[in-house]
C-alpha cells in the first residue's frame, strides 16, 4: 500500500518571473510592512492598483465586502488522465476559495489564456483583462512509481510576479486533500494568517421526524466531501469533538439508555466508554495537549465539571457547586477554561484556572449565555445566547468585554472555531410544526466579522458541528 | 439554591386535577393531567379489584389494577415545570404522591424518571436541566416512601419532545419529567 503521506517542495519561480523579494519560507505577517499595510484596512483592489512592487494582500478583517478576483486555471499534464485530476483540483481550490468569503474565482470561460499556453510564464495581461488580480497556474504529473505530483504557482497579475510555488508527491487518490492545502497556501499567502481547508467536520446526522429524530455521528472534509457515517443510528448519539490530532472523537452516546461519554478512534472505528462513572457524564471535550478530557458529571442531580486523564485516567473534580456548571473548553495554552454555570442565579459564561480556582463570571449582558467555546487563537470565546424568544452566536473576549453577535435565529447553537480562529461553524434549527413536520437543523458558517454566512450541504440533517484541526499541522 | 419543601400532602388532589391540564388547544395530551383528575379516586378505590378474568366479553372501562397502563392513564406517569426551573409545583406534588401510593401498593415495580426539557435552551444546559428534574420527581418520590433503590433517573434534555410544536402549549408538555414503570404487566 502506498504510503498516505503528502510530500512538499516549494517552487522557485520560472526563469524569466521574479519573486518577491522575501522569501516564502518567513511568515508574512513577519514582513516588513505587512502589519502597517493590514492595519490601513485599504482594501486589496486599492492595494494591487499600486506600483509593480506592490502584492496583494487580502484584509481579513473585513470581511467579504470586497471579495479579491482570482483566477484559477485547470491544472496542466500531458496526458487525459492528469489533465483531469488537474481539473478536479482546480476546481476544489476554487470551491474553497470562494467559500471563504474573501476571494471570487473567475468564470473559466472568460480565461483568455489556455493551461497549456502558461507552463513557462503568464501572459499577465490577458488575466489583466479578466480583471484577475490573482491567479493560479500548475501541473500534475503521474510519476513512474505510480505517485501523483501536483505543482501550482500563486501570481500576482499586477505585479507580475510569483508569490508562491509548491509541489506535492503523494498518491493519486489523495488528490482532494492535495488541492486543500494548496487553497490553504494561497489563502495564508494572501491573508497573512493559516487557511482551515485541509480540515475535516464531525457532527451529528439527523433524520426522521423532531419527536423521533434518529441521530447518527457523520464525518466529512470541510467542504462536504468524503461523507460518512460513523455510528449506526440505533442509539442516541450528541456534541461530538476532536482531538487536537484529529485521530478521535469524544461524544455523548446514549448506549443502553446509558448516558455517558465515549471515545471513537477514526482509524480503528473502535468505540471506548471513558471511565466508570455513577451518573450521566456529558459535554466532552478534549485538552489541548490530547491528555485529558474535560467534561461533566451529573452525580445525583448536580452537573459539575470533571477532566479525567486518558493515560492515568486520573479523575480531578473543578467545580463543587450545587449549581448547574457545564460545557467546559479549555483556552488554548490549557491554562484556563471557560465553562457555563447558573450559580448566580440565571446562565452566565464563567472562566476559572485549570485547578477550577480563580473562578470569574464573564458575561453580564441582557439574557443567558450558554456553550462557551475558547478561540484556537485565544483571544476570543464564542458562545450562543438566548434572549427574548432569539437565539444568538456571538464571541466575545476572554475577560467579557467587546460581545458582538454573528448569528441570530429561532434556534441556533453549538459554534465551533474553524483551527486558524477565523469562521465559526455552528447548527440552527427551524420551528417544529404541530404535525411533527419542520424542526429541520442544519450546519452553517459564518466570519468572525459577521458576514459570509454559509449553509454546509450535507445529505441528511445536521446539527452539533465541530470542526478539526489542520491535518497538516 | 431554589429547593421547595416538601408541604403537608392533604387533599391536594382534586386541585391538581383542576389546574393540571395545560392550555393546550392542541392533540395529545389525553393521560397526565386530565385522566389523572378522575384517577385520583380510581386509584384509592382499585386496590381490592379482583380481575375478572373469567369475562373477557364484559371488560370494565379503565385499565387493569397494577398495569402499566393503569399507572399511565389513572395515576399519571408525569410531572411538568416551569421555563427553566426544576421545583415541583403542587400539581406535580399531587401526581407524585399517588405515584408514590401506587409505587407502595406494588413493590414489584421499579421506575425510571425521564427528565425532559422543552426546545429553548442548548443541548448541554437542558441535559444537565432534566437531570435535575428527573432527579426532583425521584427525591420527592422517595420522600414518600417509595425505596430509592427502586428508582433510576436518566436526562434526555431536549432531544425527546412528547409534544410537536414551537409554542407554550407544545413547549409546556415538554418540560416534563416522565415516571416510566416497569416489572408489571402493561396493561
Amino acid at each position: 500500500m502506498m504510503p498516505r503521506d503528502i510530500q512538499t517542495n516549494l517552487l522557485a519561480p520560472p526563469s524569466g518571473a521574479t519573486a518577491p523579494r522575501w522569501g516564502l519560507s518567513m511568515p508574512l505577517s513577519r514582513r516588513q510592512g505587512f502589519r502597517a499595510a493590514a492595519g490601513l484596512a485599504a482594501s486589496a483592489a486599492a492595494l494591487t492598483a499600486m506600483p509593480a512592487q506592490a502584492v496583494i494582500r487580502v484584509d481579513i478583517t473585513r470581511g467579504n465586502v470586497d471579495p479579491v478576483p482570482i483566477a484559477v486555471t485547470d491544472l496542466f499534464a500531458d496526458t487525459p488522465q492528469g489533465r483531469s485530476i488537474g481539473a478536479d483540483i482546480a476546481r476544489v481550490v476554487a470551491g474553497d476559495l470562494d467559500r471563504s468569503g474573501l476571494f471570487r474565482p473567475i468564470a473559466k470561460t472568460a480565461f483568455l489564456q489556455r493551461p497549456e499556453d502558461m507552463q513557462m510564464l503568464p501572459r499577465f495581461v490577458d488575466w489583466r483583462t479578466i480583471n484577475a488580480q490573482a491567479l493560479v497556474t500548475g501541473k500534475t504529473t503521474l510519476e513512474a512509481d505510480g505517485r501523483l505530483r501536483v505543482e501550482f504557482r500563486l501570481w500576482d497579475v499586477f505585479a507580475e510576479q510569483q508569490m508562491a510555488g509548491i509541489s506535492y508527491t503523494s498518491a493519486p487518490d489523495t488528490w482532494r486533500r492535495v488541492a486543500h492545502l494548496i487553497a490553504d497556501a494561497i489563502y495564508e499567502r494572501l491573508t497573512g494568517e493559516k487557511g482551515y481547508f485541509d480540515t475535516r467536520v464531525v457532527y451529528v446526522a439527523e433524520s426522521g421526524p423532531a419527536s423521533k429524530r434518529v441521530k447518527r455521528l457523520a464525518i466529512m472534509d470541510q467542504d462536504g466531501a468524503n461523507h460518512r457515517f460513523l455510528t449506526d443510528g440505533s442509539y442516541l448519539v450528541l456534541t461530538p469533538r476532536f482531538s487536537p490530532t484529529a485521530q478521535e472523537i469524544t461524544y455523548l452516546a446514549y448506549v443502553n439508555d446509558r448516558p455517558r461519554v465515549y471515545i471513537y478512534n477514526i482509524d480503528t472505528g473502535q468505540q471506548e466508554i471513558l471511565g466508570d462513572f455513577p451518573g450521566m457524564t456529558f459535554a466532552p471535550r478534549f485538552s489541548p495537549d490530547g491528555r485529558k478530557v474535560i467534561m461533566t458529571l451529573a452525580d445525583a442531580g448536580n452537573s459539575d465539571i470533571y477532566t479525567m486523564d486518558l493515560h492515568t485516567r486520573e479523575v480531578r473534580r473543578l467545580t463543587n457547586s450545587p449549581a448547574i456548571d457545564t460545557s467546559p473548553s479549555f483556552s488554548p495554552d490549557g491554562n484556563r477554561i471557560t465553562f457555563n454555570s447558573d450559580r448566580g442565579g440565571s446562565q452566565q459564561i464563567y472562566t476559572m484556572d485549570a485547578n477550577g480556582n480563580n473562578v470569574q463570571r464573564i458575561s453580564f449582558g441582557q439574557g443567558r449565555y450558554a456553550t462557551p467555546v475558547w478561540s484556537p487563537r485565544g483571544d476570543l470565546i464564542a458562545f450562543t445566547k438566548f434572549d427574548a424568544s432569539t437565539f444568538y452566536i456571538g464571541v466575545m473576549r476572554p475577560d467579557g468585554g467587546g460581545e458582538r453577535l454573528l448569528a441570530q435565529s429561532f434556534l441556533v447553537e453549538g459554534p465551533s472555531w474553524a483551527p486558524n480562529g477565523r469562521v465559526i461553524m455552528y447548527y440552527r434549527q427551524d420551528q417544529t410544526n404541530r404535525d411533527g413536520t419542520g424542526g429541520d437543523a442544519h450546519l452553517w458558517s459564518v466570519d468572525l466579522t459577521g458576514y459570509n454566512e454559509r449553509l454546509m450541504v450535507t445529505p441528511l440533517l445536521g446539527s452539533d458541528p465541530a470542526w478539526s484541526p489542520l491535518l497538516t499541522p | 439554591m431554589r429547593r421547595e419543601l416538601i408541604g403537608p400532602i392533604v387533599a391536594l388532589f382534586f386541585v391538581a386535577a383542576c389546574q393540571s391540564t395545560p392550555n393546550d388547544t392542541g392533540n395529545a395530551v389525553t393521560q397526565g393531567a386530565a385522566a389523572g383528575g378522575g384517577g385520583a379516586g380510581v386509584a384509592q378505590n382499585a386496590a381490592p379489584a379482583a380481575a375478572p378474568a373469567a369475562a373477557p366479553a364484559a371488560r370494565p372501562a379503565g385499565p387493569t389494577a397494577g398495569t402499566r397502563a393503569e399507572f399511565e392513564q389513572v395515576v399519571g406517569d408525569r410531572v411538568f415545570f416551569d421555563f427553566d426551573k426544576f421545583d415541583l409545583q403542587p400539581v406535580a406534588r399531587g401526581t407524585l404522591e399517588r405515584q408514590a401510593a401506587w409505587l407502595k401498593r406494588y413493590p414489584a415495580a421499579r421506575v425510571v424518571v425521564e427528565g425532559h426539557c422543552d426546545e429553548r435552551g442548548t443541548r448541554e444546559y437542558n441535559l444537565a436541566l432534566g437531570e435535575r428534574r428527573a432527579t426532583a420527581s425521584k427525591n420527592y418520590l422517595v420522600a414518600l416512601g417509595v425505596e430509592a433503590s427502586r428508582i433510576t433517573t436518566i436526562s434526555y434534555g431536549k432531544e425527546k419532545p412528547a409534544v410537536p410544536g414551537s409554542n407554550e402549549a407544545a413547549w409546556s408538555q415538554n418540560r416534563r419529567a416522565v415516571t416510566v414503570v416497569s416489572g408489571v404487566a402493561t396493561n
